[in-house]
């Protein structure tokens, strides 16, 4: 159902743009294309920290990473159990994949509750000190991102909720 | 095309989000420490209930132009006001909108009486709803069949399922699909509105319904509607279908 689900959105998706590989664009953002499951290219060639990475996924104002994920950071209480482990993340998707999971991931999953934080449209009553931001800019996604690649230890494939 | 692409995911979400089922209702206190539980449930540690003491004096005192007290038009509270919270909010026809149980005290202070009307939040305002609701304790939520709220309901039901904010959550995505579940250190409760006005040790005082709301709503990173917004009523109406038939717990205490 999940994967039925990701496959119509994804046609959706392609089927909007014009196509598999189309630039999306939105104002003031670094533009990305999607190819299949994933964005291949950096944002704006950016290149990421996993140091500053790891920062951004445990910092409840800025990530928000493990109000809904845990994941092998055992410094850390109160992790959450809404969403699979962050533990190997990197064995299970490629750094291309990942990229697109957390620049929007309702591009393969409309119902899903991860929030897109590369994203500026399609939403409702936007509080105002956060308008026309990303959850976060195109450096710490690449941070995030550069750190989630590393996790190779953890369960290669499935669900680990 | 973002436009077209949030029409089919909306499609798609619908389609998927269930609604609880009545053996798996669960009250807000369920989900709470063994501790605070307990607090709630012995009167005589209920923080909420220095405030229902206040609500019961302001019954009886004078006020306004007519130097009427609300006891002089209803007499007794735990007769006139035995299970209007739990049909509330109730369609009032000189607004022809449904109204809710604060609003409804205020119509009658500031007509009534005569009164300054009382301040959304304001001691004075949460005393009295929190003494009329207490007089309902323990009587199933029993929303009225009234035909005029439906389209107001219908409303509140699309409000609980419209995603908001940066975070671009529904009130269903967390309430419905994931209660039960961890968010950090809370756990998520299914939202029943069933034992309003609180005390919340976490405010350090009394918060009404709509003060949980806009919680929520900040929560997520959207602009809370104001309070005594059309929408928060029309979700309220919502919320209370939703709980139809559980008892009335006002007044609650919430961490
Ligand atoms: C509100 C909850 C929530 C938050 C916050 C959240 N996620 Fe997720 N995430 C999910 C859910 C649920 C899934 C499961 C897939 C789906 O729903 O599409 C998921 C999936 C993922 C996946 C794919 C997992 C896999 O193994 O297939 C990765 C990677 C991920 N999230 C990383 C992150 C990172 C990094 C952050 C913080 C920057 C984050 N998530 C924040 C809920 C969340
Ligand atoms: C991101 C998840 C999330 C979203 C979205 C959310 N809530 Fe909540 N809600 C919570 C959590 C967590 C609590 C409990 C908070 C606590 O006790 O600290 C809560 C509490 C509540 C309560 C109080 C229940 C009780 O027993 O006291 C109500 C009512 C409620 N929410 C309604 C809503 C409505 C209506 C919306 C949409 C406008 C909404 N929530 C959106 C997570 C959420
Ligand atoms: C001058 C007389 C008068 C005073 C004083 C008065 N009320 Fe009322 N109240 C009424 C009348 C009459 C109604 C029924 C109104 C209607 O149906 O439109 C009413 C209705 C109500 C209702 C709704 C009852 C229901 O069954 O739906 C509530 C609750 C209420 N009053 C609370 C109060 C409170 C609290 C006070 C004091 C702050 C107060 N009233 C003061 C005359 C009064």
């Amino acid at each position: 159902m999940a994967r039925a689900v990701a496959a119509l959105a994804l046609a959706a998706f392609c089927a909007t743009t014009g196509g598999d590989g189309a630039v999306a664009q939105q104002a003031g953002l670094a533009p990305f294309v999607v190819t299949g499951d994933a964005i291949e290219a950096p944002l704006g060639g950016l290149k990421g920290d996993p140091a500053r990475g790891r920062a951004i996924i445990v910092d409840r104002q800025k990530g928000l990473c493990l109000l809904c994920h845990s994941g092998p950071f055992p410094d850390q209480r109160f992790q959450g159990d809404i969403a699979p482990s962050l533990a190997g993340a990197g064995a299970r998707l490629s750094v291309a994949q990942l990229r697109l999971r957390i620049v929007d991931g309702t591009l393969l999953n409309p119902e899903t509750v991860m929030p897109s934080y590369y994203r500026i449209e399609g939403l409702t009553r936007v509080a105002r000190a956060f308008e026309g931001k990303p959850i976060l800019d195109a450096q710490e996604v690449e941070d995030v991102v550069a750190f989630l690649g590393a996790l190779r230890d953890g369960p290669s494939t499935g669900e680990t909720r | 095309m973002r436009a077209a692409l949030f029409v089919l995911s909306l499609g798609a979400a619908s389609a998927a989000l269930a609604e609880i089922p009545a053996d798996q209702r669960k009250s807000g206190a369920d989900f709470m420490s063994a501790q605070t539980r307990a607090m709630q449930n012995d009167d005589a540690t209920n923080p909420a209930m220095l405030s229902v003491l206040d609500g019961e004096s302001r019954w009886s005192a004078k006020a306004g132009a007519g130097a009427k007290s609300c006891a002089d038009c209803h007499g007794p509270a735990e007769t006139s006001m035995k299970g209007v919270a739990a049909r509330y909010p109730a369609f009032d026809a000189e607004s022809g909108r449904p109204i809710d149980l604060a609003g409804r005290i205020n119509s009658c202070v500031e007509t009534r009486q005569q009164a300054q009307p009382l301040k959304p939040e304001s001691p004075g305002l949460l005393a009295l709803t929190a003494y009329v609701a207490l007089q309902s304790r323990g009587m199933p939520v029993a929303p009225p069949s009234d035909e005029r709220l439906a389209s107001f309901r219908a409303r509140g039901e699309e409000l609980w399922r419209q995603r908001f904010g940066q975070l671009n959550f529904s009130c269903a995505q967390c309430h419905d699909d994931n209660w039960g579940r961890k968010l950090g250190s809370a756990p998520i409760p299914q939202a029943h509105p069933n034992a309003y006005p609180i005390y919340r040790l976490d405010w350090q005082g009394m918060g009404s319904l709509q003060r949980r709301l806009r919680n929520c709503m900040s929560g997520v990173r959207a602009n809370a509607y104001p309070y005594g917004a059309p929408e928060f009523v029309d979700l309220e109406l919502y919320l209370m279908q939703r709980a139809a038939g559980m008892p009335m717990e006002t007044p609650g205490v919430r961490p």
